[in-house]
């Protein structure tokens, strides 16, 4: 199958400019339209792997992101993103594309896509057992999402889990890794040889850099993975690592309150998260060390307990 | 006119989905998404039988489109059920308006329709009570500054929409269907005198009200065809053709309905409905119909023009259903649902404060 890293670099801006790329990712089919460089490098390096469909087909998501018109073209030049002639955001700093491309990309799943419950978690997969950590932001789950990346584990999603509503099973929707902060570092020094995007400074996360997901993950993007473990992160400086068992009613609301359309889902959204509650252990976990994390995890999915 | 647009198609005949590719599936979901009514596609299509035929990706959305729309008639039941218990102490006759009386009266118009406001009609005489146990179970007023209110409360036909503080549900309280300064004003009483009791929601609530099979025609003909904003042109139209296809299988439906929009002095919104129902979305219509509401259209030239603005204003707001003239159009009847509201003293008063002088009015760069 024909992948971006198969399009020679003037196609790619051509597909861009012109009728639009068709990414494919995870279940998904993207058609994406541009003429920001920035964001054709970004695609060019982080989306490499990723399969293309010939223009013309059918495509799930239709997004446009483009420089502003008039004044801007000059002065603080912005980025518009549209959705079928439609500019649900604002535009933000040229510079930002990037992030920006990811973020829209995210939401056009998050409010559309109700085939299943879909989590706001990092989801995880080694020795056919899938760890989904959901976490609100600053938790440091991407952080740990990327060094358990970088030491092997198979990466289903940084930041939507979608859990299929008949069967429980987790779907892989394999993307980049999104780093802010202090996080870039760390990883950065954790995995020397990962592949990160330039970091983008002033965003109103601060600086984000993205961590391109690994070949093997998004060559298996068709396997399904068998959730068993629930943990709910949380970075503490200095904390030794500390894994406690949920009850079952917490973590069912815990993962409600993290879950994107759990309200959309109604009787169904229920059924599902008590069936992936039923089906998994819940921890709460503090730590402040990569390495014991990555220990424990490795563990954990060894031996299922 | 050349082709239609594949979404109207399909409304007219859900069969021409059929034979649709990739590339055409494609847009009929994005003019059905951008037109707001995905859910509405998959109820047509799975009422045809048809849904086995469809695609597997395009099916999906379709799902997608499913669940949206359930979750939404689950809330607007739960909505509806609140606001007639806020209400059931007032001895009013509380009738619902629009979405929310397609989707309770068990209306084939209100399967997979979406909306985001509840709408209700009470007289105007109880305006204060209505708003004051609204604002007692957890509605507050939006629009707070003083010309917004002055606005709402001397000039239109609403109390300034009230939001759920907890829910963000909005409701429009209504005393009548147009605004106080408008040159046409249907009297609101003869609407409540025609209305239909729904069956009892809850055991211990006084039963509401919709409107009667013409009324109901007639509002959302009026609701589309004097507003200034098409950005639902197609839904509410397709609201249209589906009322009109329902209500036209009573007996005498269709003999009344002239009569009754002459007596509401709606007789050219009726026109107009009737004119691009059938030419856009061939809804069957009883020449006798036809001739008896030919009087009420513009004349020549005004009609040419009306043609040439409606017709491009109630496409799908989608950019493959646009030609170079659609901006223009969608302008010009923006000016003139403004005008229809009121004088042409007040609308020129009412614009230049809303540009320069509310606290909102931004800066044009």
């Amino acid at each position: 199958m024909l992948t971006v890293a198969d399009l020679p670099r003037r196609e790619l801006a051509a597909r861009l400019a012109g009728p639009g790329l068709v990414l494919r990712t995870g279940p998904f089919a993207n058609r994406i339209r541009s003429d920001i460089p920035q964001l054709r490098d970004g695609i060019a390096l982080l989306y490499a792997d990723y399969p293309v469909d010939a223009p013309g087909g059918f495509a799930d998501f239709h997004l446009s992101l483009r420089r502003a018109g008039g004044l801007r073209r000059f002065f603080r030049p912005q980025v518009c993103f549209s959705h079928e002639g439609v500019s649900p955001f604002k535009p933000l700093p040229l510079a930002q594309a990037f992030p920006m491309f990811e973020w829209v990309m995210n939401w056009c799943v998050t409010h559309r896509a109700h085939s299943w419950l879909i989590i706001h978690a990092a989801v995880l997969e080694r020795h056919g057992r899938a760890i989904i950590l959901p976490a609100p932001p600053g938790s440091g789950k991407s952080t740990l999402c990327a060094a358990l990346v970088t030491r092997g584990w198979r990466l289903l999603s940084d930041e939507m889990t979608l859990v299929r509503l008949d069967d429980g099973a987790v779907l892989p929707l394999p993307r980049p890794v999104s780093l802010k902060n202090e996080s870039i570092g760390i990883i950065r020094a954790y995995a020397p040889d990962a592949v990160l995007s330039p970091p983008v400074e002033n965003t109103n996360k601060g600086t984000i850099a993205h961590l391109k997901a690994p070949s093997a993950s998004i060559a298996r993007v068709g396997d399904v993975a068998q959730p068993a473990f629930i943990v709910f992160p949380r970075y503490e400086a200095g904390a030794p690592v500390t894994l406690t068992p949920m009850g079952r009613a917490r973590a069912f609301m815990g993962v409600a309150e993290n879950a994107f359309n759990y309200q959309v889902l109604g009787m169904r959204g229920f059924t599902a998260l008590g069936q992936l509650i039923d089906a998994t252990a819940a921890f709460e976990f503090r730590y402040s060390k990569l390495d014991d994390a990555v220990q424990l995890f490795e563990r954990m999915a060894r031996d299922g307990v | 006119m050349k082709t239609l647009p594949v979404l109207l198609r399909v409304l007219r005949d859900p069969a021409a989905a059929v034979g649709l590719d990739a590339a055409g599936w494609d847009l009929l979901l994005r003019q059905a998404l951008n037109a707001d009514m995905s859910a509405i596609l998959l109820v047509l299509l799975e009422d045809a039988g048809l849904l086995e035929q469809v695609p597997k990706a395009a099916r999906s959305h379709l799902e997608w489109a499913r669940m949206t729309g359930e979750r939404h008639a689950r809330a607007v039941r739960y909505e509806v059920l609140q606001i007639g218990r806020a209400l059931s102490g007032l001895g009013l006759p509380l009738i619902l308006l629009k979405g929310s009386a397609y989707a309770l009266a068990g209306l084939a118009a209100g399967r997979g329709r979406l909306f985001s406001d509840i709408d209700i009609l009470v007289p105007k005489a109880q305006l204060g009570e209505v708003e004051a146990a609204l604002m007692l179970h957890g509605w507050a007023g939006t629009h707070q500054d003083a010309y917004d209110q002055r606005y709402y409360r001397e000039w239109m036909h609403e109390l300034p929409p009230m939001e759920h503080l907890r829910r963000g549900n909005v409701i429009d309280v209504h005393h009548a269907i147009l605004p106080e300064t408008a040159a046409v004003r249907p009297d609101p009483a003869k609407l409540r005198a025609a209305a239909v009791a729904l069956p009892a929601l809850d055991p211990g609530m006084p039963p509401l009200h919709v409107l009667a099979p013409h009324d109901m025609v007639l509002h959302c003909a009026v609701h589309l065809f004097s507003e200034g904003e098409f950005s639902h042109g197609t839904r509410n139209l397709f609201d249209l053709h589906r009322l009109l296809l329902e209500f036209g299988r009573q007996d005498g439906f269709w003999d009344g309905l002239p009569a009754r929009a002459r007596a509401l002095e709606l007789g050219r919104p009726l026109f107009y409905a009737l004119r691009y129902c059938r030419r856009l979305l061939g809804t069957p219509i009883p020449d006798a119909v036809l001739r008896a509401t030919a009087a009420e259209g513009p004349a020549q030239p005004l009609r040419a023009l009306m043609d040439s603005l409606f017709l491009r204003a109630l496409l799908p707001a989608h950019p493959s259903c646009a030609d170079a003239f659609a901006p223009l159009a969608h302008g010009m009847l923006y000016i003139r649902g403004n005008w229809l509201r009121m004088p042409f003293f007040m609308l020129t008063r009412h614009l230049f404060h809303k540009a320069f002088l509310s606290p909102d009015a931004k800066p044009v760069h």
